[in-house]
């Protein structure tokens, strides 16, 4: 069975962002990018499948700048056998994105998508679930563990209040969760070798697709700033002060 | 012109996110006029509805219940709300895992964007949501005639009971072939929901294991609290993931939020920021956590706790 992983280009979780001046966005000058978290964890969901035998080969994906080729490397780098780069320079949203996917999805024939459930600068948690509808197939969103047997994914679902197991017919989109696995390092012989897998590059129009975004960012501000309180000296201090002055005690 | 909000419901009853769900309705409502209907979609969901009709603001619920919807899987479910979708201008949901599950799905079968987790509600097509775990706030323009929409609950105050609004059946059946429902293991707890609790008690790394959490559940019983907990918490096995405050678990805005050996990052923040008031104990006096907080207790939590417990 072929599974396709998508992948993002990111800030790196660790930087703190800042806007810009003008608020029209976010300032990417000179920031650490990597490969969104979550996608990590789909990338290692891949290869494990294929270490166990029931993926045959993995297709990594991205939608984005020429830069972001650097992740399709590294997803290359921790076991993906090729790669497919849709370029373009537009601010692609999750509809877009899906849009892309589809297209990849017929031309690919996966029995099994996998994507991260939410991507860290947009947090829109929308594609995966975009990409079930285009094609038509099941869904398994925050997955935290999948079992496939019988032609058929056995997914368990991390829901508000606890887990939900549902069971998908294949093909079957699946989107991570955090403790779906812990992804591996790629181990520096492997990003060597990386560099020689097949990657093909195409715009949204071989695709046939128009992916620019209908939503229009209008401003982009830092939230407003909490401001520290007080240092209470004395448990008999703080049990006081949320009596009587902030009153969220009785 | 009018808007749809797809009900959020648990063990047979309503959820509290719906009543917030339907104040962000209300206030696009005052741009754009029109009607508030709600869809309570499930198996055997009739006194869900009910309560639902009695949601100040609603004009109207339409109810469909079958077995196909039970557990409201995201094939059937989005399948229905898009049958219903072409009588709307909004489409409003929970950010809840239901609202995240199935909503997109919705908004790509009508070929439109979705906006995600809004807090804020500009004018009819324009919202705040926070971006990059909410060291941002992004003002997004739709351009869409058909608005899909899920909304951070905490950002918006409950509506309370109005007038009984009207109470329909809806008889479109979607099929679903692709998925089946297998099992579910909820946690179980006499304490409150994390989401909805008035005063929530977390647990960070600090709290050294997960047997050492027993320290917070004296204090979240007198304070009749939900206990949380931080990522690392979670990602050290303390305690299981649903227990998670923060941008990549449960965002929370209690009246009072008690952070219990937990640093502070950002992802955590992210998370609980916008609680009424927050109080920090961490042996760490420089702990990023104690810049956000109202109260800080520097302290060992093994001594402050028992103490704090016995003194409330």
């Amino acid at each position: 069975m072929k599974v396709l992983v998508a992948v993002k280009r990111v800030t790196d979780y660790n930087v703190k962002i800042r806007v810009k001046p003008d608020n029209s966005d976010v300032d990417l000058t000179n920031v650490k990018m990597a490969m969104n978290p979550f996608c990590e964890i789909a990338v290692e969901e891949a290869v494990r499948l294929k270490e166990r035998g029931v993926a045959s080969d993995i297709v990594a994906v991205t939608i984005g700048p020429k830069a972001a080729q650097e992740q399709l490397r590294t997803a290359l780098a921790l076991g993906a056998d090729r790669a497919i780069h849709i370029e373009t320079d537009d601010r692609v949203e999750s509809l877009g994105a899906a849009k892309a996917l589809a297209k990849v999805v017929e031309e690919e024939q996966p029995g099994l998508v996998i994507l991260g459930k939410q991507a860290i600068d947009t947090d829109n948690n929308q594609t995966g679930q975009m990409l079930a509808a285009l094609t038509g197939f099941s869904q398994g969103t925050f997955a935290s563990e999948v079992v496939i047997e019988n032609d058929k994914a056995q997914v368990t679902r991390e829901i508000d209040g606890g887990l939900q197991t549902v069971e998908l017919s294949l093909p079957a989109i699946i989107t991570t969760d955090l403790r779906l696995n812990e992804p591996r390092y790629a181990k520096l012989p492997d990003i060597m070798k990386a560099k020689k897998k097949p990657m093909d590059v195409k715009s949204p129009a071989d695709l046939g697709i128009e992916v620019a975004s209908r939503v229009k960012l209008l401003k982009v501000e830092p939230p407003a700033e909490r401001k520290g309180g007080v240092k209470v000296g004395s448990v008999d201090e703080l049990v006081d002060k949320l009596k009587n002055e902030a009153k969220v005690i009785s | 012109m009018s808007i749809l909000i797809f009900a959020e419901h648990h063990d047979g009853v309503l959820a509290g996110a719906t009543a917030h769900v339907v104040a962000a309705a209300q206030q696009i409502a005052k741009e754009s006029g029109g009607d508030i209907d709600v869809l309570v979609a499930g198996d055997g969901v009739s006194d869900i509805a009910e309560a639902a009709a009695k949601l100040d603001g609603v004009s109207k619920v339409r109810v469909a219940d079958h077995a196909v919807y039970a557990h409201l899987l995201a094939e059937p479910t989005s399948a229905l709300i898009a049958e219903l979708a072409g009588d709307y201008t909004h489409v409003l949901a929970a950010a809840s895992t239901n609202g995240k599950n199935v909503l997109p799905r919705v908004a790509a079968l009508q070929d439109v964007a979705q906006i995600s987790e809004i807090i804020a509600v500009e004018g009819a097509d324009t919202f705040a949501r926070p971006i990059y775990a909410g060291n941002a706030i992004a003002t997004v323009q739709s351009e869409d005639t058909l608005k899909v929409i899920t909304v951070r609950s905490t950002a918006f105050d409950a509506v309370s009971e109005g007038e009984r609004a009207s109470i329909e059946t809806v008889d479109f059946v979607a099929d679903n072939t692709l998925s089946m429902f297998v099992k579910e293991e909820l946690a179980t707890s006499d304490r409150p929901e994390l989401a909805g609790a008035r005063v929530v008690v977390s647990g960070g790394r600090g709290m050294g294991n997960g047997e050492n959490f027993k320290l917070l559940e004296g204090i979240a019983d007198k304070l009749g609290a939900a206990i949380g907990a931080s990522r690392a918490a979670v990602d050290a096995g303390f305690v299981p993931n649903d227990m998670q405050v923060g941008q990549t678990g449960k965002i929370v805005a209690p009246d009072l939020y008690l952070a219990v050996g937990i640093s502070g990052a950002i992802q955590h923040m992210a998370g609980m920021k916008d609680s009424k008031v927050i109080v920090a104990i961490n042996k760490d006096e420089e702990a990023p956590i104690f810049q956000v907080a109202d109260y800080g207790l520097v302290g060992d939590l093994f001594d402050v706790l028992p103490e704090l417990e016995q003194k409330l």
